[in-house]
């Protein structure tokens, strides 16, 4: 960065400044440091270590002719060798401290290094280093090897900022905020007397998908390796070096941002490229030996015979790739309609560095910076004759319109008081012209490394990005509202809390069942399924919870814990909407590990009347039922205010052993809606009877198929108000009585508000509760 | 007649004393003070005596009388001790037998963490929106300023449903279309938030799961700026998280907001927790919602509710959340 801004400073404070501006810093470190220290050493003398045949003992030259003595573990290095020496004091990559130390009884003064030690490239031996024989003994190794050391920002850059995956673009940021100058210089070569258009040309089929394309001609090219220095910065940013023209070109993607492709020339007839959509099933092999299939929406770059020779924007063809012997190279530098190649690089698995800045925007007035760039390193470092001229092949690129920027709006947005010169001052160095146009507003170009930046808000980002987040201060905004809960929220925290306090548990499920579950719950249900499931198991959408709390008592089983109680409050989703499908709330619970076992399908059913309590709701009760998924004779429906919004009962003993599930396992399920939006009913306050109260017993004999629920119902109908609590206190079944018959046992309490009932009263209201359940439940008193 | 009284009171005294239940000293006191005791036979001869010798007497049966009365209610009261010692002795419960534990149920962290969260922001003022879990994708996209074929969409991960137009339905990616819902639903001042389960397609593992939750917060009010978004967070980050946290926005970018930040919590050890994303609402945003830009502005912000459960409890397995372990649920 400090060839384009004299950036100064700490690392830790320019990191600050780089997150602060949205660039966030993942990791500082220093490349290159590693070598301080470290010496070049040649080996005098390799003697056996007397008490150890692992290590060897070595005379060494540090620079001072004197022999320096260490104790060395590897064996690879000769007598007259060069070797990297770690010298007392200096600390390793790997934070060991090098000191003067005995082993087994000899003195070593240093650590003799392998290349992985001290942060060089691997090589391709085992050992120590071996050096380059014409560096000089005692040299400190980075100044031998040119290597300085720098400091590496890795930056977690956003979707919004293409301009910022390059060093230039990062680069004017930072000094912008810093408040340093910012020059690119212009790249400086000589052309040859040979234009560019007498070898090469362009054409551009699709405008549209592509608005620029930019070619340079280099001929007598020495294909060789990148310089060190290039080599160590391709390193450093993570970029493997490969030869001179496939480094520089990332290099300059690298520095400008501007991804690029160099052709065999002599391998392109005539020296034409033309820029076209690919035709269906048309075949390319890239540049990693794989052979594409692509369609129609693909971009291409094809030879003058129609063979497509690159796929567009994102990765070369091998037909023309540079080798060792290539000597006359075409540079191409474009750009392309970001979706296209989004599409593509997504379509065939192929991301790449260009993709990834193409399809987020390259800026297309930067192609010929980059050919120029390009062009003066391959000058520099192979050689290069740089043919005159640049081709350009104008597509449909249109420059974005200047945005009218209005003061007020900035300032009240970022809650700042800027005047207009100060806002100029923030945007010109960031390239965004803006001019005053002193009615309150500024007109703002967008400089065209920005194809994120469109409207008012994308600069008024700019400004609060660069004036910085913390200027605008803190405040808290007062509504005028009282927070909270909607009464139907408010109830659904209740209805939680009455599962929690029966002893169950809340579990969360995955909402995603498998076809097989429906069919062992013996579900009719339509589930809606998942476009493209990652797994079969997971490819619909549950319409029951069944499956999900099911599978949780078998997976607790099978460790060891029977006794489970779980319940879960979560969505279920059925066809229905036209648009969307009906989500209704539903809340389930499941038990087992009950004993004796049916004492689970009990517990369930008090929960029913638990919840009717906590929600203040009257009119929820039950009727025995048959219900899918329940034991035939242990299942009721639950209804609320007489329609049906859930079951209850046991889980059918066939459907438990499908989910591999031992012992009965009780289930209730609820629709919250309709219990949730009831208004809980206000209690009203009855005075309590200062009179005395009486206690009647009757036990009714009555068809197994009458509801119990339904008989106390009757009974505290027909008990005129002064039946105050009716209560099943008993329920006897005996063969003496019959079958298909029970008898049920109720304590009536009778009570006036007003007088003290007579004997004759009492008798009354037990007759009249008799006759009423006789004739309503064909009931013989027992 | 008095040394006659003097003779019944010892008699008495000495029966009352050679009792040793209290079921016989009831015994005795029907003997001793009934109607036919010797002590009511001498009262009924109280009438054949002289009026002089009759006040004497009387006074003498009547204070034996109430000696021999005191005499029995001692003795009960030594005999219902030494019974009551008994009984107690061998009415044995050792309370530490009780199993000690407990059959409550427990809330699962999620919704822990969401309770407290929707608390917090009802304390600032704010309500609590929701939204279906299966969405449009004009909804979860379109409307958040995602058009068709942006980048962003991809960034999500969607998963989309067999329902309706092919590729219009999709389980939310994010809580973000309730902001939609909620400002074609009501009128400005808005001040919400909404937590909820969004899904993305994502292979479990410790750090990801295909189903998570988030909770979302939208305020839209006249004249609001960076400066109320940057307060709100510090508020509900104090509130929250507790004295001794503090919060900082720094730039970034979603295609719902703009300006965009990251907001980023840190502890009272000064180490750093990137918890979520928030903005100024984009215009075009409040002008899918129904919204007039110019008149009102608005921010909004997101961030994960599980991760929060997972840390409060040092979780360090998204999966344990879903596995319904009641070894996990029962230790919270």
């Amino acid at each position: 960065m400090q060839e384009f801004a004299p950036i100064t400073g700490e690392p830790e404070e320019i990191a600050r400044q780089l997150t602060d501006l949205g660039m966030v810093v993942e990791e500082t470190s220093v490349v290159g440091a590693s070598l301080d220290g470290v010496v070049v050493a040649k080996v005098l003398e390799l003697a056996p270590h007397p008490q150890a045949d692992r290590i060897q003992l070595v005379q060494v030259d540090a620079g001072d002719g004197e022999p320096l003595q260490i104790c060395c573990g590897a064996f690879n290095m000769s007598v007259g060798d060069l070797v990297p020496l770690a010298t007392i004091g200096m600390t390793m990559p790997n934070g060991m401290e090098i000191a003067q130390r005995k082993m087994r009884g000899e003195l070593s003064n240093g650590m003799l290094c392998a290349a992985s030690e001290i942060d060089l490239p691997e090589t391709d031996y085992d050992g120590i280093l071996i050096l380059d024989s014409s560096l000089n003994v005692g040299q400190p190794l980075g100044e031998a090897l040119n290597q300085k050391s720098d400091v590496l920002f890795d930056l977690d850059i956003e979707g919004n900022r293409p301009d910022a995956l390059s060093i230039v673009g990062v680069a004017r940021d930072l000094a912008a905020r810093l408040n340093v100058p910012f020059t690119q210089r212009s790249p400086e070569f000589d052309e040859s007397s040979e234009t560019t258009e007498t070898v090469a040309s362009v054409t551009i089929e699709d405008p549209v998908f592509c608005p620029r394309f930019g070619v340079r001609v280099l001929r007598d090219v020495q294909v060789g390796e990148s310089p060190d220095w290039m080599q160590q910065r391709l390193d450093a940013a993570g970029m493997r070096p490969i030869n001179a023209i496939v480094d520089i070109s990332n290099y300059v993607m690298l520095e400008l941002g501007q991804p690029n492709h160099s052709y065999d020339l002599d391998k392109v007839p005539d020296g034409s490229l033309v820029v076209r959509r690919a035709t269906q099933n048309e075949e390319l092999v890239t540049l990693d030996d794989t052979k594409r299939s692509l369609i129609e929406a693909d971009g291409v770059i094809s030879n003058i015979a129609g063979e497509a020779i690159g796929l567009a924007g994102v990765m070369g063809g091998q037909s023309t790739e540079i080798s060792t012997e290539t000597t006359n190279v075409v540079v191409e530098a474009a750009v392309w309609d970001r979706m296209p190649i989004a599409w593509t690089a997504r379509r065939l698995n192929l991301r790449s560095e260009a993709s990834t800045r193409f399809e987020r925007g390259v800026d297309p007035l930067g192609i010929e910076r980059a050919l120029d760039r390009f062009a003066e390193l391959a000058v520099e470092i192979c050689g290069a004759t740089v043919l005159a001229d640049t081709i350009i092949a104008e597509g449909a690129f249109n420059p974005t319109e200047a945005v009218l920027v209005r003061l007020e709006r900035i300032n009240l947005i970022l809650n700042l008081d800027l005047d207009a010169s100060t806002v100029v001052s923030i945007l010109e160095p960031i390239g965004f012209s803006a001019v005053d146009n002193t009615d309150g507003t500024l007109s703002v170009s967008i400089p065209t490394w920005r194809p994120d930046a469109s409207i008012e808000e994308d600069i008024i980002e700019e400004i609060g990005r660069h004036y910085g987040y913390q200027a605008s201060g803190v405040r808290v905004p007062t509504p005028t509202q009282a927070g909270e809960l909607s009464a139907a929220q408010r109830s659904r925290r209740k209805l939680r809390r009455a599962f929690l306090t029966n002893g169950y548990s809340e579990a969360m499920p995955l909402p995603f069942i498998a076809q097989s579950d429906l069919e062992h719950i013996g579900s009719s249900a339509e589930a809606i399924s998942i476009s493209h499931p990652l797994v079969a198991e997971e490819s619909l959408l549950r319409p029951t919870m069944m499956p999900g709390l099911l599978k949780a008592v078998a997976y607790n089983q099978t460790h060891r814990i029977d006794a489970v109680q779980l319940f879960e409050v979560g969505k279920v989703f059925l066809p229905g909407g036209e648009d969307l499908p009906e989500e209704p709330e539903i809340v389930a619970a499941v038990a087992s590990g009950y004993s004796p076992s049916d004492k689970a399908a009990e517990q369930a059913v008090k929960l029913i009347y638990d919840v009717a309590a906590r929600l203040g709701l009257t009119g929820l009760t039950i009727k025995n039922d048959s219900v899918e998924g329940l034991h035939p004779n242990r299942s009721a429906s639950v209804t609320f205010r007489g329609r049906v919004i859930g079951a209850v009962g046991e889980v059918d003993p066939g459907v438990s052993e499908q989910f591999g599930i031992a012992g009965r396992v009780a289930w209730l399920e609820l629709r919250t809606e309709t219990i949730l939006a009831a208004m809980a009913s206000t209690p009203k306050y009855t005075p309590i009877s200062r009179f005395p109260s009486s206690d009647v017993d009757l036990a009714f004999v009555t068809s197994t198929d009458v509801s119990a629920v339904d008989v106390a119902r009757t009974i505290k109908k027909a008990g005129d108000g002064v039946v105050q609590s009716v209560e099943l206190f008993d329920v006897f079944r005996s063969d003496e009585l019959g079958h298909d018959v029970r008898s049920l046992a109720y304590n009536l309490r009778l009570q006036a508000s007003d007088r003290t009932l007579k004997e004759a009263e009492v008798a009354d209201i037990r007759n009249a509760c008799i006759e009423a359940v006789s004739k309503a439940h064909n009931a013989e008193l027992r | 007649m008095l040394d006659d009284l003097k003779k019944l009171e010892s008699e008495a005294v000495e029966h009352i004393d050679s009792t040793t239940t209290t079921t016989e000293l009831n015994a005795l006191s029907a003997s001793l003070l009934g109607k036919s005791a010797p002590i009511n036979a001498a009262k009924k001869q109280l009438g054949s005596l002289e009026p002089e010798q009759r006040k004497d007497v009387g006074r003498a049966l009547n204070e034996t009388r109430n000696r021999i009365v005191t005499a029995m209610e001692d003795k009960r009261a030594l005999l219902a001790a030494a019974e009551r010692r008994v009984q107690l002795e061998a009415e044995q419960l050792d309370l530490t037998e009780v199993p000690t534990t407990t059959s409550i149920g427990h809330a699962h962290i999620v919704t822990q963490a969401w309770e407290a969260l929707e608390d917090t922001f009802i304390g600032m003022g704010y309500r609590v929106a929701e939204g279906p879990e299966v969405e449009t994708d004009w909804h979860n996209f379109d409307a958040l300023n995602i058009p068709p074929g942006h980048p962003a969409r991809d960034g999500f991960d969607s998963m989309y449903v067999d329902y309706g137009k092919t590729g219009s339905t999709l389980l939310r990616t994010h809580t973000s279309p309730v902001q939609i819902r909620t400002m074609l639903d009501q009128d400005p001042p808005i001040y919400i938030v909404a937590p909820g389960r969004v899904y993305r397609r994502d292979t479990a593992d410790a750090t990801h799961m295909p189903v998570f939750h988030q909770i979302e917060g939208l305020v839209i009010d006249k004249g609001i700026s960076l400066a109320d978004l940057a307060g709100t967070i510090e508020a509900f980050t104090l509130n929250y998280f507790g004295p001794g946290f503090t919060s900082r926005l720094r730039p970034n970018y979603f295609p719902f907001t703009e300006p965009s930040a990251e907001f980023d919590i840190q502890r009272p050890d000064g180490s750093w927790l990137e918890l979520g994303g928030c903005g100024m609402v984009h215009p075009n945003v409040l002008r899918a919602g129904g919204i007039d830009p110019e008149e009102w502005t608005g921010f909004a912000f997101g961030f994960g509710i599980d991760r929060l459960a997972l840390m409060k409890f040092g979780v360090d397995d998204l999966r344990e959340l879903y596995n319904n372990d009641m070894r996990f649920l029962r230790q919270f």
